[in-house]
């Protein structure tokens, strides 16, 4: 066949065929190391066409955690930077803060990540304003170490560190990580999606594009319910199954706080620091 | 006519995309990929409708999906 010819065809193609789904460019070619069927695969996909959408791949930088992501500086084609286990806001503050006002920030962050070990980072970067976006995959395991018990773990679910179930009056119970920042002054937009079906993946990558784009405003957070199938001991499309039955009536989806939706705890409170009397001087005499 | 494009060495036979296609256009193949599973392939190219669903759940963005201009 000549090349003309193999020209011809390939633009036949091209103007015969409408690409409807591709992968986006922000990915990179890399096989990921996940196992089969794990959401982490979409979550990284979804931000990655967020970026892709808004045209900020040049402008991105993102902070990976320790956990099963641990390798995503691998897989996004971004800028990318490691954080110490739970650290990666406190790393983001530091970037946030050192480039010019017009970056994009991010870090991508599991439940043992996040919940655990970074939760006192977390709440202080989120009480501080940081202009950044969490993306919090919950998938109520720790993966990454053998699927131990994390402080999402529903009650009564079965982990290897607890095999009869988890026990809430000696382990506590599960930690609802974005009603406990939507109790803080600072952020700007909290939303929780879920990743178990194609209309909550809809749904989910809408909520990462709004806290991208409120980003600059002040601090964002979107917590993704995600599976691990291996952890779960069940197959993909049953964890899917089981994260629908078990984990969102639990863990409520939908936006907490954002420009519609602004709770009581976001309104601005300046008191004027004087004793209750309204009468008070300052302990002068008038 | 839609094409649903499927990256076999990628493809990790998770089966959610299978669970995902309403007209059950997809199944595992018999052959397998470099990384020992059995990728999914097309059985039925030409009923296909380009909804994308399969190409949607894929959790390593293996599938891609072209719609035929008639």
């Amino acid at each position: 066949m000549s090349e003309q010819t193999q020209a011809q065809i390939q633009t036949q193609t091209q103007t015969q065929e409408k690409v409807v789904f591709e992968r986006t460019r922000v990915l990179t070619p890399k096989h990921t190391h996940y196992c089969p069927g794990c959401t982490h695969g979409i979550a990284h996909r979804l931000v990655a066409e967020v970026i892709d959408e808004l045209g900020i791949q040049e402008k991105t930088i993102g902070v990976c955690p320790v956990g099963c992501s641990v390798l995503a500086y691998d897989y996004f084609d971004l800028d990318m930077q490691e954080a110490a286990h739970g650290r990666a806001p406190a790393v983001a503050t530091g970037i946030r803060r050192v480039l010019p006002p017009d970056r994009y920030v991010f870090t991508y962050q599991g439940d043992g990540d996040l919940a655990s070990i970074g939760m006192a980072e977390i709440v202080h970067a989120a009480n501080r304003g940081e202009k950044l976006t969490v993306v919090f995959i919950n998938n109520g395991i720790y993966g990454m170490t053998g699927g131990q018990m994390a402080p999402t773990t529903l009650p009564g679910m079965k982990t290897t560190t607890s095999p009869y179930g988890r026990k809430p009056e000696e382990c506590g119970h599960p930690i609802r990580v974005s009603e406990l920042l939507n109790t803080l002054v600072a952020p700007r937009f909290i939303a929780r999606g879920a990743l178990s079906s194609v209309k909550e993946i809809v749904r989910a990558k809408r909520l990462i594009r709004q806290a991208f784009e409120l980003q600059h405003t002040g601090f964002t957070f979107v917590e993704l319910l995600s599976t691990c199938p291996t952890g779960w001991g069940l197959p993909p499309d049953k964890a899917m199954r089981w994260l629908e039955h078990n984990m969102m009536p639990f863990f409520k989806t939908g936006v907490l706080r954002g420009p519609d939706a602004m709770p009581e705890a976001a309104m601005p409170y300046a008191p004027d620091l004087t004793v209750g009397d309204a009468k008070s001087t300052n302990g002068k005499e008038a | 006519m839609n094409r649903v494009a499927i990256d076999q060495d990628r493809c990790k036979a998770c089966r959610l995309c299978i669970g995902a296609c309403r007209f059950e256009l997809l199944a595992l193949g018999k052959d397998l990929n470099a990384k020992g599973y059995h990728p999914v392939e097309v059985l039925d190219a030409s009923k296909c409708v380009a909804c994308a669903q399969c190409a949607t759940l894929c959790p390593e963005g293996a599938i891609a999906v072209y719609r035929g201009v008639k």
